[in-house]
């Protein structure tokens, strides 16, 4: 019989190890899965994880898809450390889609290199202030932020979706409800020629960076541990919760708005009600299982992009559903969590009574 | 022009009740499973799957009852993941229930794949000689779905076992302070996965009422938030049956208003009208919280470990 005994310290090993053990469980269960529903397991596998590695143009897919997973799980890895939970980057990233949209829309035509920054901060701006609602609403409410954040998910959907069919639809689209593609200005630059990989991979390499410095060498990531692990002790140190909820809620606001303006200035080239993908619920578990460290989240921002790119390439081959994908990252955030455990906990043989 | 005079009050209220009856279920389960000090944000994931599996099997089946059978037994299978990684592996309960959240829709939009547009069977309803076809009272009273009135007895049941039985009161004891209820040997982690399992049936039922009865029909992601607005009921209801229920309904007020105001053609986009139920939900989550966290189970969220 075996059971669990609380290590004295954590063991930071078994903390870098737990995402491995996750990974290969997930593969493990994930074939299983696969030869239920009566595919080639093995096929599958190497459908979804080795296919988009050797092409030049789903390897340029995956900068595509891990942009803004890499981008707003950074932002969320702020909250996360500090128990302020943002679930609903989704809708910042909408909503920055949204305000950097409307931006193109607005200067349509015109030439300079001016316009992305300005649909870039304006992007950002609206994540922001959408962070704000769950931010103000906890701070001097004490509403949860959880449901909240949440809640206006399917708010901001429907925003788009009724942007794109009343002020910011086509108007030679015959009455789709989409806008009209973005101007050349207004359409982020292309990193590698012959892919769809644009300079917001580099923003978020960037990004990644800074997010390091900060955590490392800021008294910020000092308090959002603090905060994370001894609530009462960050209090009496003179930290500030509500400045600690607003900077949480607001810097993953930006990071999920500005993503959301890359997606509709750079593969996607204009706003449609198909933008979300659901790479804010997907930046939920590259957080996780990056150990909320920087380049721990490129590394899974890569893992999950690939999944992204594996899953379409298996909706066409093997004709599984789009949602076989979320099941593996469910999966993977399932086993990342279990095996979490062993970084805390050991196991041991129960002495025979 | 806006014709509200179209609209039939018997059968909006009919509607209503339709409308809030699976929130009933999921309410009603979550409650159970935060009042033993448990927060499991996977009622969404839960709740889809019942959708889908009590679909699927009354579908295969021709009969409703096994679809009835099902629904529970899927939200209480995801629930009893839940349960291993909370209760056995001590995982964050916050990122457990999102991961239920994920892996339940995926679930369920893969298991669902061959049934959207297939038609349910037949629903079968209460038919008492005269009282069923009697006037306004009828409909409104005497000829619902066998499930709406389980979701009634379900309410007096739970109020009843929380505060009366003994079981209740092992059960919020764990809810209040898990140590304490170690302590004088109360079984916490059993208390508490007997718990989350009851929250993964009553999630599922509710799912299982959208498919069955209130759509119905299958569609990939057709819970469309109900698990999360289930979630901020139980905050209003601040932990309390009876309270749970009330929100329930008024929520299922809130969607059939506003489905009647697109019907009826008011002139503003449809979406407008769609954002009404999420956005009351923000709306009533402030107005409760402001109050302080009054009824909240002393222990909610926290994991336990027993020592020693």
């Amino acid at each position: 019989m075996w059971r669990l005994e609380r290590r004295r310290e954590r063991s930071e090993a078994m903390a870098l190890a737990a995402p491995l053990i996750a990974l290969g469980l997930t593969l493990v269960f994930g074939m299983l899965l696969f030869a239920a529903l009566g595919k080639d397991p093995l096929r599958t596998v190497e459908l979804i994880f080795w296919e988009p590695l050797t092409r030049p143009f789903t390897r340029g897919e995956l900068l595509v898809k891990g942009t803004p997973l890499v981008l707003i799980a950074l932002g969320l890895s702020f909250g996360f450390r500090a128990g302020v939970w943002n679930i609903g980057a989704e809708g910042q990233f909408v909503m920055g889609a949204v305000a950097g949209g409307a931006v193109a829309l607005a200067v349509h035509g015109a030439e300079g290199v001016w316009v992305l920054p300005i649909m870039a901060l304006a992007g950002m701006a609206a994540g922001v202030g959408w962070a704000m609602i769950p931010a103000i609403l906890r701070v001097r409410f004490g509403a949860s932020e959880i449901l909240v954040s949440l809640m206006l998910v399917y708010v901001a959907t429907l925003f788009l979706s009724a942007m794109v069919s009343g002020p910011l639809r086509d108007p030679d689209g015959f009455n789709f409800p989409e806008s009209r593609l973005f101007h050349d200005s207004a359409i982020l630059p292309r990193l590698i020629e012959g892919t769809r990989a644009h300079v917001g991979a580099l923003v978020a390499l960037v990004a990644a960076v800074a997010v390091w410095v900060v955590l490392r060498r800021h008294v910020l990531g000092f308090s959002l541990e603090l905060f994370g692990q001894a609530p009462r002790a960050a209090r009496f140190a003179g930290f500030s919760e509500a400045a600690t909820v607003t900077i949480c809620l607001g810097v993953s606001g930006a990071a999920a708005g500005l993503a959301g303006m890359f997606e509709a200035a750079g593969p996607v080239g204009q706003l449609v009600p198909s933008l979300p993908v659901g790479y804010g619920f997907t930046a939920i578990i590259v957080a996780f299982l990056g150990r909320l460290h920087p380049v721990g989240i490129l590394l899974a921002g890569g893992l999950l992009a690939l999944t992204y790119i594996g899953g379409e390439a298996a909706q066409l081959e093997m004709r599984l559903p789009a949602a076989a994908i979320s099941v593996f990252q469910g999966m993977l955030l399932f086993f990342l969590l279990g095996a979490d455990m062993l970084s805390e906990f050991r196991l041991v043989r129960r002495a025979p009574a | 022009m806006t014709d509200l005079s179209s609209l039939a009050p018997v059968a909006i209220a009919v509607a209503l009740i339709v409308a809030a009856t699976p929130l009933v279920f999921a309410a009603l389960g979550e409650l159970v499973v935060e009042r033993a000090g448990v927060l499991n944000l996977g009622v969404e994931g839960m709740m889809i799957t019942g959708a889908v599996a009590g679909f699927a099997a009354a579908h295969e089946s021709g009969s409703f009852w096994w679809g009835v059978l099902a629904a529970p037994l899927a939200g209480a299978a995801l629930a009893a993941l839940f349960a291993a990684l909370t209760q056995g592996l001590m995982s964050n309960q916050v990122a457990t229930g999102l991961a239920l959240t994920l892996f339940g829709l995926g679930i369920a939009a893969l298991l669902g794949q061959g049934y959207s547009g297939t038609p349910a069977p037949r629903v079968p309803r209460l038919a008492l000689p005269w009282l069923s076809e009697a006037p306004v009272i009828g409909p409104l009273v005497f000829a619902h779905d066998p499930l709406i009135y389980l979701s009634l007895a379900l309410v007096a049941g739970v109020t009843w076992f929380l505060a009366r039985s003994r079981g209740g009161l092992v059960l919020r004891a764990v809810g209040e302070n898990h140590d304490a209820a170690h302590a004088i040997g109360h079984p916490v982690v059993r208390t508490r996965t007997l718990a989350i399992l009851f929250g993964g049936a009553c999630a599922g039922m509710g799912g299982a009422y959208l498919s069955l009865v209130a759509a119905p029909l299958w569609v990939e992601g057709m819970t469309a938030g109900r698990g999360w607005i289930a979630l901020a009921i139980v905050v209003f209801a601040s932990w309390r049956p009876w309270r749970a229920f009330l929100g329930a309904w008024l929520f299922g007020g809130v969607t059939i208003a506003q489905l009647n105001l697109q019907a009826a053609g008011v002139a503003v986009q449809s979406q407008w009208l769609s954002m009404t139920p999420y956005l009351a939900t923000v709306l009533v989550l402030v107005v409760i919280s402001r109050r302080g966290r009054r009824g909240a189970p002393g222990c909610l969220g926290r994991p336990f470990f027993a020592s020693g």
